[in-house]
């Protein structure tokens, strides 16, 4: 469920050069195109599907390497 | 200091770098700062006595063959450069960043004989990041690094490379492969024996006009294992951004020095020839003063700030981090056009002139191109859009 949602935020902001529904887990979001401009237009939008907030210490970039880093930091965040 | 002492730093080595800059600067920059912007040459003088004076291996660490000069060192030296030819202070400047980025981020077997070789020989470091078709944005890139056994080779069409003919090596940003996107970049060594450079166009501009900066197409010819290991995303934002901002500012925090210095005297005359009357322009002076300290506070905090990351072993990355760099150089390039503005405005006419003493031309022109060296706008749009992420305090 929250993996669905994390590749459907990935799909609309991500502006990856793949289908972000098919990418590995573990891959590299940054060697698919994901820029430090996009990251933070997907943090916005998982804040709001999420109901909520990166704090300073999450804002790395290594946050949002991959799609299991981004479920790990939501799972910190009590998602 | 007595004179024993003095003996004693004579015989311990080389004169500290500071001594070294100024000595390079007052005696040979100067010189030939006002042919250099008549005729936008490269400052061949300066640039080979900062060769002399082992100054453009300062940045390599003692372990590599350098003098392992912190990035606020560096600062102190491009200033003094600056106050005397800004041109010669921003070649210096550039230099620097891509000897630093080496540094932090090239361990491999093959990058670090290079940056021995670097310091040994005193070589001079280009950068070719720009590119037709990416809209000014460095962190992408057309072009790409096709690797072939241990070959690598590219072609780049760059609309700027600064003193690219004049340097030794050119550090070249192309997509990793030509299967990666556009945003996923490594920089490429590459030696100039290597480089074929095909100039396209001249540099013909108001200012910083030794740097001769003009466009290129690049073909370059390298080993693989002149790829810095590291992903150029990283390179970037940790050090060649951070550091880049910090030696562009004390290039111009120099042009301001020189600019500040003229109103200085220029004021002082008027004094003398009314003892016991302030001159109108002392009040501006003051207020100009004040600026000053500001702008040499922000540069040398920024660089303080990340020596300390280097020193504590800090991931330097963070959005804060960023921001405040950024903020650095944008106000920095602001601080410069003001300054040399005051003491236009306190020597009037005298600062108008090209010639003369007083003659503030040169400084102007050079001055304003900061906002545009990396425009102004872009770094501010790219603070905009961290803003939104950003939660802590600056």
């Amino acid at each position: 469920m929250t993996e669905q949602a994390i590749r459907k935020i990935l799909g609309e902001h991500g502006r990856l050069s793949v289908d972000s529904t098919a990418v590995e887990r573990s891959a590299d979001l940054y060697e698919l195109g994901l820029t430090s401009h996009a990251s933070v237009n997907v943090m916005l939008a998982l804040e709001d599907a999420f109901d909520v907030e990166f704090p300073d210490e999450l804002l790395r970039k290594s946050t949002f390497a991959s799609v299991d880093a981004i479920h790990a930091a939501l799972t910190e965040l009590g998602v | 200091m007595s004179l024993l002492d003095e003996r004693n730093a004579e015989t311990d080595g080389p004169p500290p770098l500071r001594e070294r800059a100024e000595s390079v600067g007052r005696d040979i920059a100067a010189q030939w700062a006002d042919e250099v912007d008549r005729d936008a040459r490269f400052p061949h003088e300066a640039v080979a006595a900062l060769r002399a004076h082992k100054l453009l291996s300062c940045g390599v660490p003692p372990e590599h063959g350098g003098a392992g000069a912190s990035l606020g060192e560096l600062c102190e030296i491009t200033r003094i450069l600056g106050r005397y030819c800004a041109s010669t202070a921003m070649v210096f400047a550039m230099h620097q960043t891509q000897i630093v980025s080496l540094v932090h981020h090239a361990d491999s077997a093959a990058m670090v004989d290079f940056v021995r070789d670097v310091a040994s020989r005193e070589l001079l470091l280009a950068s070719a990041t720009t590119e037709l078709g990416t809209g000014g944005d460095v962190r992408r890139s057309v072009c790409a690094a096709r690797v072939d056994g241990d070959t690598v080779t590219l072609r780049k069409n760059t609309p700027v490379v600064s003193y690219g003919e004049y340097a030794d090596a050119v550090l070249v940003t192309a997509r990793r492969t030509e299967d990666n996107p556009a945003s996923d970049q490594v920089l490429v060594v590459c030696r100039r024996d290597d480089v074929t450079l095909e100039r396209t166009g001249d540099w013909n501009t108001l200012g910083m006009r030794g740097t001769c900066s003009p466009g290129f197409v690049l073909e370059a010819r390298s080993s693989a294992d002149m790829i810095v290991p590291a992903s150029y995303a990283d390179i970037s934002s940790r050090t060649m951004l951070p550091v880049s901002h910090c030696v562009w500012s004390a290039a111009w925090l120099g042009i301001a020095d020189a600019a500040i210095d003229k109103a200085r005297s220029f004021v002082r005359a008027a004094g003398r020839k009314q003892p016991g009357v302030t001159p109108p322009g002392a009040l501006r002076l003051a207020e100009a003063a004040g600026v000053l300290q500001q702008f040499s506070d922000l540069v040398f905090a920024s660089a303080a700030r990340f020596d300390a990351t280097i020193v504590e072993h800090e991931n330097p990355s963070g959005l804060g981090f960023s921001l405040a760099m950024n903020n650095l150089k944008v106000t920095a390039s602001t601080l410069v056009v003001e300054l040399v503005t005051k003491a236009l405005l306190i020597c009037g006419i005298a600062g108008y002139r090209e010639d003369g003493p007083y003659s503030l031309g040169r400084h102007m022109r050079d001055a304003l191109g900061a906002a545009v060296m990396v425009n102004n706008d872009r770094i501010m749009a790219n603070s905009a859009q961290m803003s939104l992420a950003y939660r802590g305090t600056i």
